[in-house]
């Protein structure tokens, strides 16, 4: 064999070598950890790396909880000034609070972060306005959304893990330059994007869904196409947006798709997972909708994305990679005063009563049955209406917010109906002509806790 | 001789090039001069050219080349006539179909209208070249066989991109021309319909197309196998069978007691090849437009078990603590 033979050969086995290298190079080196969640043979199992898994336990750990501090003394509200969130503590309780948010939030910092240094009650950094509000969307979370974190809860310290602003967020999309020509765009996909897991999917998944209120599901329950009413209508461009915020959801969790689906049947709700995300989904949606943008004008520029927008939830923010938060340390209940909405801080925020001849709506408190005294005011007209024409009827009924457990809210809109019947009944009208309807959900695309789905309609008929 | 036994070419025989046989009157002239590339040699034959264009060829590809250039455009202009972003993001690149908004109309250039001047534009490429395999197969006293499996393939591509969108009363069912988008499109309409590996149709198709690579791997080897004893004339071997034959069938006799022939084996290959799109058309013409779910379709129809939930339902995962559920 020649020498040129020979160095040949020698190339090709390089050549190979270089091309079965590169290959790999992109490759997770086993053993791999393989968890089997469902029936063998299906496929249905979670895949961990047990060398990344090691590097994850370790940065989701959760800090010790500062020392209990004692209920006893004045309130926070009565000694310092401007405390609107928080007051009802003791003043240790509140000092304790507020230490642990700057471990939380701004251990470089500290608390001028927030803080006018030369008074601590000064509004005047925005930081401070948006901490308090973020004080009353944990409070939300933990009281209203325990469908999704269960009795976990959260704390400033989920999202923000030491950083003034948590490391996971999202802005909308910048539109490209020649949008608008009479060649086409992206349409808001093909390009790799970390979000969707540098697929060519739909890379903003978030606008329409942890914003907006539009479509997830796609699947349907019928095997054969039907007609009219019955039609599933959803596209397979539908389909594409919801497999990007499902690329999401994969990559926050660091769980494959079987974690939540059986991948048989997409549409399955077998595995309970799904159900808390779909919490999570509803959850995220009234954050952001109902707390993060409320504070755009707060927002410095600087703070807002390409479009102006304030930076947004999504489930990367408090999951950063974790099937659960910091893999479900039980932070939370070291804080009670996080784990449900101060009452404080929900009164004046209803809406005023609607108050008409023949209709009337009286708003209620988040879990409460309780009508208040300006709402009872809603009722005035009606009850003169009523006292008008003895034969006519009032129709009440109970509507409740998507967020919670079925029976809870049926139970408490079922309560609220009797409040007001009872304030009828008080105003002088018969019992009998108060029919009460049964509860109603709110139209089911309505997310989480709604201050507007917390009602009592009342018609006169 | 012993050459030959090997998986590489290694030797080739060059002989004088020629043009081929004469043309009848009214077909155009073949264009080009013949010349040989050894390389070319080392996977097929050594000669190149001429080429027979003729006039359905050239109209063919001056359809596919404007096709062509309306998506690479319309992908340029999606990277603001980046010329960089575009080689760095080519594989992510595409030109979408309309959005479901406009059904069957059609849309503004850039929201889609593109698509369907392009989609036309290859369609109409597309079907002339397969008339053109046919009549060049015709014109050399061939049988017609290349010119329908090419039929097999249109047909698929027509599917998709056309029947099925028409049934369902929308473009934007249809493919997007891209590289991945095209992929995440199969994804994306499996994950909608309910999953296509539950459509048996689907099935098949998937059956016909693994079924051309075992035969395909098998028939390679055995002719390869033979070869010193001269298989690879194959079309002799039909009318008279030589050694290599009876070897080759003996071979396959004692492995698995049964053989085809060197005739039959071409059928084979070729109905595997020409079903795997046929069937997999229909399975997509059915997506949709019949069947919504094809995993519902499935259990309700015996076609596959509903495998029993072998974990309690409603562990409530709030209870977990820990870095694996």
């Amino acid at each position: 064999m020649s020498s040129t033979m020979k160095l040949i050969q020698v190339l090709r086995a390089a050549g190979t070598a270089a091309v079965c290298a590169a290959v790999l190079s992109g490759c997770e080196r086993p053993p791999i950890e393989v968890v089997q969640t469902g029936y063998r043979g299906t496929a249905m199992q979670q895949i961990y790396n047990p060398r990344q898994l090691a590097t994850q336990v370790a940065v989701n750990t959760a800090p010790v909880a500062l020392e209990a501090a004692s209920d006893d003394g004045p309130r926070a509200k009565d000694v310092y000034q401007n405390v609107k969130v928080l007051g009802n503590l003791s003043v240790g309780a509140f000092t304790r609070h507020m230490l642990s948010i700057t471990q939380w939030v701004s251990p470089e910092a500290g608390c001028t972060y927030c803080h006018n240094a030369q008074n601590f009650a000064d509004d005047g950094k925005y930081t401070k306005v948006v901490a308090r509000r973020m004080i009353q969307m944990t409070q939300n979370v933990n009281g209203n959304w325990q469908s999704h974190v269960g009795k976990t809860g959260v704390t400033c310290y989920t999202c923000h893990r030491g950083n003034p602003v948590p490391a996971q967020y999202w802005y909308a999309p910048t539109p490209s330059k020649y949008t608008g020509g009479s060649l086409a765009d992206k349409s808001g996909q093909n390009q790799p994007m970390k979000t969707v897991g540098y697929s060519s999917l739909p890379y903003d998944p978030f606008t329409p869904y942890l914003l907006n209120n539009q479509q997830i599901l796609v699947n349907g329950n019928n095997a054969l196409a039907m007609t009219g009413d019955k039609a599933n209508r959803s596209s397979v461009k539908q389909a594409e947006h919801t497999y990007g915020l499902m690329m999401h959801m994969s990559s926050s969790l660091g769980v494959n798709c079987t974690y939540c689906h059986n991948t048989e049947n997409w549409q399955s709700w077998a595995r309970p997972q799904r159900g808390k995300a779909h919490y999570g989904i509803q959850m995220a949606r009234q954050t952001n909708t109902e707390y993060m943008v409320s504070l755009t004008d707060v927002f410095p520029a600087n703070r807002k994305g390409p479009e102006g927008d304030v930076a947004k939830v999504n489930c990367a923010t408090c999951h950063q990679g974790a099937y659960k938060p910091l893999y479900g340390a039980q932070m939370a209940k070291d804080y009670p005063e996080l784990l449900s909405l101060a009452p404080v801080a929900m009164t004046g925020m209803l809406p005023a009563p609607v108050a008409e001849t023949m209709r009337s709506v009286l708003y209620f408190d988040v879990a409460s049955p309780l009508l208040k005294a300006d709402q009872q005011a809603g009722l005035a007209q009606v009850i003169a209406s009523l006292a008008a024409a003895p034969a006519s009827k009032a129709i009440i009924s109970g509507y409740y917010s998507a967020s919670g457990t079925l029976e809870q809210n049926q139970d408490l809109a079922k309560q609220r109906a009797a409040m007001v019947r009872d304030a009828l009944v008080a105003g002088g009208i018969d019992a009998n002509r108060a029919v009460l309807e049964k509860p109603q959900a709110v139209e089911a695309d309505v997310a989480g806790e709604d201050a507007k789905a917390r009602r009592v309609e009342v018609t006169v008929k | 001789m012993a050459e030959y036994q090997n998986l590489f070419t290694d030797v080739q025989p060059v002989g004088p090039v020629h043009d081929g046989i004469a043309l009848p009157r009214g077909d155009w002239k073949r264009s080009g001069k013949p010349f040989l590339v050894h390389l070319f040699g080392r996977l097929g034959n050594a000669q190149v050219g001429p080429v027979y264009l003729g006039g359905l060829g050239v109209a063919s590809i001056c359809f596919g080349a404007l096709a062509f250039n309306i998506m690479g455009m319309n992908m340029l202009a999606s990277v603001d006539w980046n010329l960089l972003q575009f080689v760095r993001q080519l594989f992510w690149l595409a030109l979408e179909p309309p959005a479901p908004a406009f059904g069957l109309n059609i849309a503004p250039l850039a929201q889609g209208g593109w698509w369907n001047i392009a989609g036309l534009f290859l369609t109409i490429s597309l079907i002339l070249w397969w008339v053109r395999t046919y009549r060049r197969a015709r014109q050399l006293g061939l049988g017609t066989h290349v010119a329908w499996a090419f039929a097999a393939a249109i047909w698929l591509y027509l599917v998709c991109g056309f029947f099925r969108p028409v049934l369902m009363g929308s473009w934007s069912e249809s493919v997007p021309f891209g590289i991945f988008p095209h992929l995440d499109w199969t994804a994306a309409i499996s994950l909608r319909y309910g999953n296509l590996f539950y459509n048996p149709f689907h099935a098949l198709s998937i059956v016909f197309l693994y079924g051309s690579v075992l035969l395909f791997a098998m028939h390679g080897a055995t002719i390869l196998a033979v070869g010193r004893y001269g298989g690879e004339r194959e079309i002799e071997q039909i009318i008279d069978r030589g050694t290599a034959s009876e070897r080759a069938g003996l071979f396959w006799r004692w492995t698995m007691g049964f053989n085809a022939t060197m005739e039959s084996v071409h059928r084979w290959a070729w109905w595997f090849a020409v079903l795997c799109p046929l069937v997999g058309g229909v399975g997509i013409l059915l997506t949709g437009t019949v069947v919504d779910n094809w995993y519902l379709w499935s259990v309700k129809h015996h076609v596959v078990p509903g495998y029993p939930a072998i974990l309690p339902v409603g562990i409530d995962p709030t209870l977990l603590i820990g870095a694996k559920p």
